[in-house]
């Protein structure tokens, strides 16, 4: 298989997630279409390190497996602490970051 | 054979993406994530990154995604209230119009990056790849990957660990309790038989720091610094 259908699959990945970004309201949603773009991004990676033939790309890749495992603690962290606060789950609600 | 397996993995990523973004259940939508990530774990192992792949499935497919169902489920499973609805109701003209803007900027975006990407005029984008290095393979494996990150990415791979260290910590500072529950600041003190058998000065923690008069003095109004500083 050509390289190019690998980075086809990851552009269309990415915008779905970027749709899902702007348009879900649940920030529980938003934080796993966070996760389909940093995807997305990763299939890039791994595929133009085996383009190279260089293990660069990989490595690379899974640092932001790493990154996108701590925003996922942090954003979850989040979440669970407005819901203590009996605030609204939901982004549009939430406008002020004032606590 | 590598080509169907591609063609069966890549729709299964992209129907997984797009359940992500059109299931309304967020339950569901996680269940479309996990099928994502299996299915792009596949073409990782076309790709040849074993490794990524294998810490896909482990780390992403397992850990993650068994995080977000607990989040999902202790969050997403109250019912909106009706004055809620009434609201949503009423926003709903702007919804329209937030999804028309969604869409255009999406399809901008994908016909910016096909542009990109078919017209960059490199030549190794419409190749398989590189070509193998005769001997045993050695791109992709474990052994490959650990050697690159306890070399020539080690400070990548300290960065990576401090990150994570921070990040535990504020979750936990970020979900902890603030204050305690409501029906936790009225209880007293709590006592263990242990504390009426035990003589006095006879070594508790508090006793030790603060001495033993103040300590004593100070376990009358127990409660209240209990309530308040003890929170985690």
């Amino acid at each position: 298989m050509n390289i190019g259908w690998y980075l086809a699959v990851s552009a269309v990945v990415f915008c779905v997630g970027a749709f899902g970004v702007m348009t879900r309201r649940n920030p529980l949603v938003v934080l796993l279409c966070l996760e389909l773009m940093l995807n997305g991004a990763n299939l890039a990676l791994v595929a133009f390190s085996r383009m190279w033939g260089n293990g660069d790309g990989q490595i690379l890749a899974l640092v932001v497996m790493t990154v996108a495992a701590c925003e996922v603690c942090i954003g979850l962290g989040m979440i669970v602490a407005i819901h203590r606060r009996r605030l609204p789950i939901d982004v549009d609600e939430l406008r002020e970051l004032q606590g | 054979m590598s080509a169907l397996l591609f063609f069966i993995a890549a729709i299964g990523v992209i129907a997984g993406a797009i359940g992500v973004v059109t299931l309304s259940n967020p339950f569901y939508s996680v269940l479309a994530l996990v099928g994502h990530l299996l299915s792009l774990a596949v073409l990782f192992l076309l790709l040849r990154a074993e490794f990524v792949a294998a810490a896909q499935v482990v780390v992403y497919a397992g850990a993650v995604m068994v995080l977000y169902v607990f989040v999902v489920a202790y969050v997403g499973g109250e019912e909106q209230s009706l004055d809620e609805q009434l609201t949503r109701r009423a926003r709903s003209r702007g919804a329209d119009g937030r999804k028309l803007a969604g869409t255009l900027f999406a399809g901008a975006l994908l016909v910016e990056l096909f542009i990109a990407l078919l017209g960059s005029g490199l030549k190794a984008v419409s190749s398989v790849g590189a070509p193998y290095a005769p001997g045993p393979r050695a791109f992709g494996t474990p052994a490959y990957i650990g050697n690159l990150l306890l070399t020539r990415f080690l400070l990548v791979f300290e960065a990576a660990s401090l990150l994570l260290l921070i990040a535990a910590v504020g979750g936990v500072v970020l979900a902890r309790r603030r204050g305690g529950l409501e029906g936790e600041a009225d209880e007293g003190p709590r006592y263990t038989p242990l504390d009426i058998l035990r003589p006095l000065g006879t070594g508790t923690m508090t006793e030790g720091v603060e001495g033993l008069a103040l300590a004593h003095a100070r376990s009358g109004e127990h409660d209240d610094g209990d309530a308040h500083g003890g929170g985690w």
